[in-house]
């Protein structure tokens, strides 16, 4: 007897290869990971005497760089969901999924699987970094957990925004090519200095427009500062919208990808 | 809506168009009936329309006018219905690497909504049947072109469908692996009651294995039947001389213009149409004799499918000297 698949079952068996597939092509895994780390280590050093700036929030440098790896890790996965996504479409296996009852949303969602390992692992793991190089927690170990959250949640949304890149170029190379552009985004944010002390003001007014500076302001208050509803609400709620808008988005151009009657 | 007038027409298509932007009709209002249990060959050179067609039917493509019905179902209005009575191994065996034979067929059941208890059962017994049981924890990464059809193949029937769409299933294989995926093919067909529609650029294969073949050029089909049919639409057989010397095609032509138009094929050869059938042969044979023509070869072409696709086209087909 067949029957078809509730859409949670549906979701969940594209998810497991998805991350399965991930899971064996190591690179995607290290690489990544090392990459934001490397660069906390090379600033982490470097820029310790920006604490000395009058108005900075914290004595540590490197706990107020730590937020950055978590993002720059979520903007790699949106490149590790996008390019695998653009492979499935580049081989044909996403026509192999359509012919299926899989129901486009599932095969989405799905197909998100193996950013979400990627995005577990390296929250974890930029965890343990901070911990380990002597970053304190100024939320406590319920913080940890919501640090946790709100890095799965970015990285979610930088995830979904591969996935909508992908269906609209359907080039794994093009996805590649754009990575460039999201990662200026990152170096036009509050990634290594409060925006109230940024001097030049075209930065300040550009940091301040970018979204990406709200991400690592809720990451980076629940080092530095404890629990600031505000800085968390802005955090949850921007990763929120562009993973709503990036699915929203995908949704119609996956149904314009499949075209299927 | 939808049933298909002829209860016994596992597809039937009408009129059916595909138009891409800035480009010429792939498709251009093509007719054709497969019946249950049959094994239909859709023959053409690449670029005809023929992957159009399977995309069409398979739901994969909507069409920009016609009507066509697979399953009984209608390939617009009903596509989940046609998908569930489909299988379907397209002209690239989009496989993952990463993942092995065993994983591409689990995959493949649970999404086809097959009970957990059943899978294993079922993923082996096909596994088996392509002849992979023993490659099928192998990443496919690491299969030959042969194993990826089969596996693709298996993936095709995991749902046990009604109606196979293959699309171009032998192309680059090597011909053991070829022979192995007619024998499937013609036993899916003969054993199971299974209706293929099988696309090919092959005409040995086209006539090795199909019940009926549709030629297609261009978007249209310009042929139809069973390859005895078809051949027999050209009729009679004909020869082709090759002199000793060279030079005397010219004579060749002219003694051998008395049984038909002779045609000059280079190096002095010369072929000529026998209406009356080979008994022909024996009175060309004293003809050249008479005359002192010495020949160097002389042999005898019975109609082929390259014949048929010659004289409905005007053109040989593409790729059919490549196998």
């Amino acid at each position: 007897m067949i029957r078809e698949r509730s859409l949670l079952e549906q979701i969940s068996a594209v998810a497991r290869r998805s991350a399965m597939a991930t899971y064996r092509q190591r690179a995607l895994l290290v690489f990544p990971m090392l990459f934001p780390l490397i660069l906390f280590a090379i600033n982490g050093s470097s820029l310790s005497r920006a604490t000395e700036i009058p108005g900075f929030p914290t004595s540590s440098y490197r706990a107020f760089l730590l937020a950055m790896p978590f993002v720059q890790g979520a903007m790699f996965v949106s490149i590790s969901a996008g390019t695998s996504l653009a492979r499935d479409i580049e081989t044909g296996f996403l026509n192999r999924l359509a012919l299926t009852p899989l129901r486009s949303e599932a095969m989405l969602v799905g197909q998100l699987g193996g950013a979400f390992v990627v995005a577990c692992v390296q929250a974890v793991v930029y965890t343990l970094v901070g911990l380990a190089t002597g970053v304190g927690f100024a939320s406590g170990l319920g913080g940890v957990f919501v640090l946790l959250s709100l890095s799965l949640a970015i990285a979610f949304a930088f995830a979904c925004l591969g996935g909508l890149l992908a269906l609209r170029l359907g080039s794994g190379e093009a996805i590649q090519g754009i990575f460039p552009l999201l990662f200026v985004t990152l170096f036009l944010s509050s990634a290594t200095l409060p925006r109230n002390i940024i001097k030049a003001e075209w930065f300040r007014e550009v940091a301040t427009y970018n979204p990406v500076s709200y991400f690592l302001e809720g990451l980076r208050s629940l080092v530095i500062q404890g629990w600031n509803a505000q800085a968390l609400e802005l955090a949850f709620g921007f990763a929120a919208l562009l993973a709503g808008i990036s699915l929203a988005l995908s949704s119609t151009a996956m149904k314009s990808r499949l075209a299927r009657t | 809506m939808g049933r298909v007038s002829d209860p016994a027409a596992a597809i039937e298509v009408h009129e059916l168009v595909r138009e891409f932007r800035k480009g010429p009709r792939a498709v251009d209002g093509i007719d054709l009936a497969v019946q249950t249990g049959e094994i239909y060959g859709f023959l053409g050179p690449n670029g005809a329309g023929k992957s159009t067609t399977v995309l069409m039917l398979t739901t994969l493509l909507p069409p920009t006018s016609g009507y066509a019905t697979v399953g009984g179902y209608d390939i617009v209005r009903e596509g989940a219905r046609v998908r569930a009575a489909i299988g379907a191994a397209l002209q690239e065996a989009a496989l993952d690497a990463i993942l092995t034979g065993r994983e591409h067929l689990a995959l493949q059941a649970t999404l086809q909504g097959i009970p957990a208890k059943q899978r294993k059962v079922r993923a082996q017994a096909l596994l088996e049947r392509v002849g992979l049981a023993e490659a099928a924890d192998r990443r496919v990464g690491g299969y030959s072109g042969g194993m990826k059809r089969r596996l693709d193949l298996a993936l095709a029937l995991v749902h046990e469908p009604r109606i196979l769409f293959l699309d171009e299933p032998t192309t680059g294989l090597d011909p053991q692996s070829r022979a192995a995926l007619w024998d499937e093919v013609a036993r899916l067909a003969h054993d199971e009651g299974m209706t293929v529609f099988l696309t090919t650029q092959y005409l040995e294969e086209a006539d090795a294995l199909a019940d009926r073949i549709g030629i297609i050029d261009r978007g249209k089909i310009v042929a139809e039947g069973t390859p005895a049919q078809l051949k027999a639409e050209i009729g009679s057989p004909s020869v082709e001389v090759r002199p000793v010397d060279a030079n005397a095609g010219g004579r060749l032509a002219e003694l051998l213009s008395s049984f038909g138009a002779p045609q000059q094929n280079g190096r002095g050869s010369v072929t000529v149409q026998l209406p009356g059938g080979e008994a022909e042969l024996a009175e060309i044979v004293r003809l050249l004799d008479s005359n002192h023509l010495r020949v160097e070869s002389l042999q005898l072409h019975q109609p082929s499918l390259d014949d048929v696709f010659l004289a409905k086209t005007g053109r040989k087909l593409e790729g059919a000297g490549d196998r």
